[in-house]
């Protein structure tokens, strides 16, 4: 652990398993894998997305669709932040319309990042429905927003920051809060 | 990342870095204007001026089309309708369009230097959409933003701009452009429309238009502005689109495909003949990816804290 890490959540292993349950739960709760796709938000979502279709596969001989989307320019603090945020791609390229869709991010916090991304949805076509899965939940909602599918829970206090580290961005991977 | 100022007034002052975050931004832009619902809030509730002291059709409508595409609410006026008529000043125009609390002004003049008058004396944002013959940035960074997509990059092109430079704000924007991230430029056409001395902003300076594009990446054609025949620029539109012109028997006979552009309008048969407007140009694309630039644009001077530089 490095001298701003103050306590390890989840490990590779951890990590790994927590994406196992939340893929079995999808494919529980939706009946098998039929009409579902998975769009991970950039930039924390949008390899949990993959990981979470890899295993769909492994689980049910089914593909599911997986796209990426941006969501910068549906945030509400465009008008009071320093500068601008760079954007990222968004390419959904599949029908969305009439399709169960799982909103894929790493954590979920104040909920604000989830409302953006349901507006922006809205602009792209009408899922039947549109649920939501997260490999941290860590309290504190600013708005009425629940993940359906939660990797673990985690109570912090407002100030600490959770950090989700990934394998594919060439790093160690872990959960781990840093300090304040 | 953001721009430095709060406003976009020309290129020359400008870093590189500065036109990369546009043209990227850009890119992404250029998708919200090809799915179903052409819009993202990102500018909602921000008003948004056009001011426009000369006729504009391309420039006007494109920026409009992008604060709309941004969600921001859009005035145009055109002076010829406005108190400008009753001999208001621009600057009495600009407090009194400030006055009613807008964001961002657009504004294109006959005199250069008027966005940047109106910058320093306005608390919104200022964006030059063309003053007089000095710059004309949105559409160096919309010109760049094309031949960076068709071509894949911009260091180590060669760039021929052919026209009348004296009087183009156009070129004089694309040439600290082009410069600025790295392509060579060459000036091209009559003695008489090339300013003496536009070597000193790094540029080459050839009057024959065939050594010019022999070993170009891309040509620029600027528009012939008919007028300036009156005043003996040149002795006759024939003769100027024999010399000048860029029609299928002078661009076969460059040694490579060449990238075709014109920033609009075209003068059908003079400067550019239709089968090449038509068949063998980007010009449309050029327009298409000016309303994502122009988005780009926007969305960096919006929103924020900004100093100026």
């Amino acid at each position: 652990m490095s001298s701003k890490e103050k306590a390890l959540i989840l490990d590779k292993a951890g990590i790994d398993r927590a994406l196992t349950r939340v893929a079995h739960e999808i494919l529980e709760k939706n009946k098998g894998a039929g009409d579902i796709v998975l769009v991970g938000i950039q930039r924390g979502g949008v390899h949990i997305a993959r990981r979470l279709a890899a295993r769909i596969h492994d689980i049910e001989k089914v593909e599911v669709p997986v796209g990426s989307l941006d969501i910068t320019m549906y945030r509400d603090d465009l008008s009071t932040r320093k500068s601008q945020p760079v954007l990222q791609t968004t390419d959904i390229s599949f029908d969305i319309t009439d399709k169960i869709m799982v909103l894929v991010d790493d954590v979920v916090f104040t909920g604000r990042t989830i409302r953006a991304a349901l507006n922006s949805i809205m602009d792209y076509g009408r899922p039947k429905r549109i649920q939501l899965a997260v490999l941290v939940d860590r309290g504190h909602r600013e708005l009425p927003i629940r993940a359906d599918y939660v990797g673990k829970n985690l109570p912090t206090s407002a100030k600490e920051k959770v950090e989700v580290m990934l394998a594919e961005d060439g790093v160690e991977e872990k959960v781990v809060i840093l300090g304040e | 990342m953001a721009l430095a100022s709060k406003d976009l007034l020309g290129i020359q002052g400008m870093t590189a870095d500065e036109i990369k975050l546009i043209l990227d931004t850009a890119a992404t832009f250029k998708d919200v204007s090809e799915r179903d619902i052409k819009k993202v809030p990102a500018l909602r509730g921000k008003t948004v001026i056009n001011l426009f002291y000369e006729a504009s059709t391309r420039t006007r409508t494109s920026f409009e089309l992008a604060a709309k595409r941004l969600s921001a609410d859009v005035i145009n006026i055109s002076t010829s309708t406005s108190s400008v008529v009753k001999g208001e000043t621009l600057l009495d125009t600009a407090r009194n369009i400030e006055a009613m609390k807008c964001d961002m002004i657009i504004v294109r003049h006959y005199c250069s230097g008027a966005p940047e008058y109106l910058s320093k004396l306005l608390k919104s944002s200022v964006i030059n959409a063309g003053d007089g013959s000095h710059e004309h940035p949105t559409q160096a960074l919309l010109d760049l933003f094309t031949i960076r997509e068709k071509l894949g990059r911009l260091e180590g092109l060669k760039v021929v701009i052919v026209g009348d430079i004296s009087h183009s704000r156009v070129a004089r924007s694309n040439i600290h452009a082009l410069l600025r991230m790295g392509a060579t430029v060459t000036v091209c056409g009559p003695p008489t429309m090339i300013p003496p001395g536009i070597e000193r902003l790094g540029t080459q300076v050839c009057n024959n238009m065939d050594q010019a594009i022999e070993n170009a990446d891309v040509v620029m054609m600027l528009r012939l502005q008919l007028e300036r025949q009156t005043a003996g620029l040149f002795p006759g539109v024939r003769e100027y689109a024999k010399l000048y012109g860029l029609n299928r028997s002078r661009l076969d006979r460059a040694a490579q495909r060449v990238l075709v552009m014109h920033p609009g309008p075209i003068n059908r048969g003079v400067e550019i003949s239709s089968e090449v407007a038509d068949h063998a140009s980007v010009i449309l694309e050029q327009v298409t990816n000016g309303v994502a630039v122009r988005m780009a644009v926007m969305f960096l001077l919006s929103g924020g804290v900004k100093t100026d530089a």
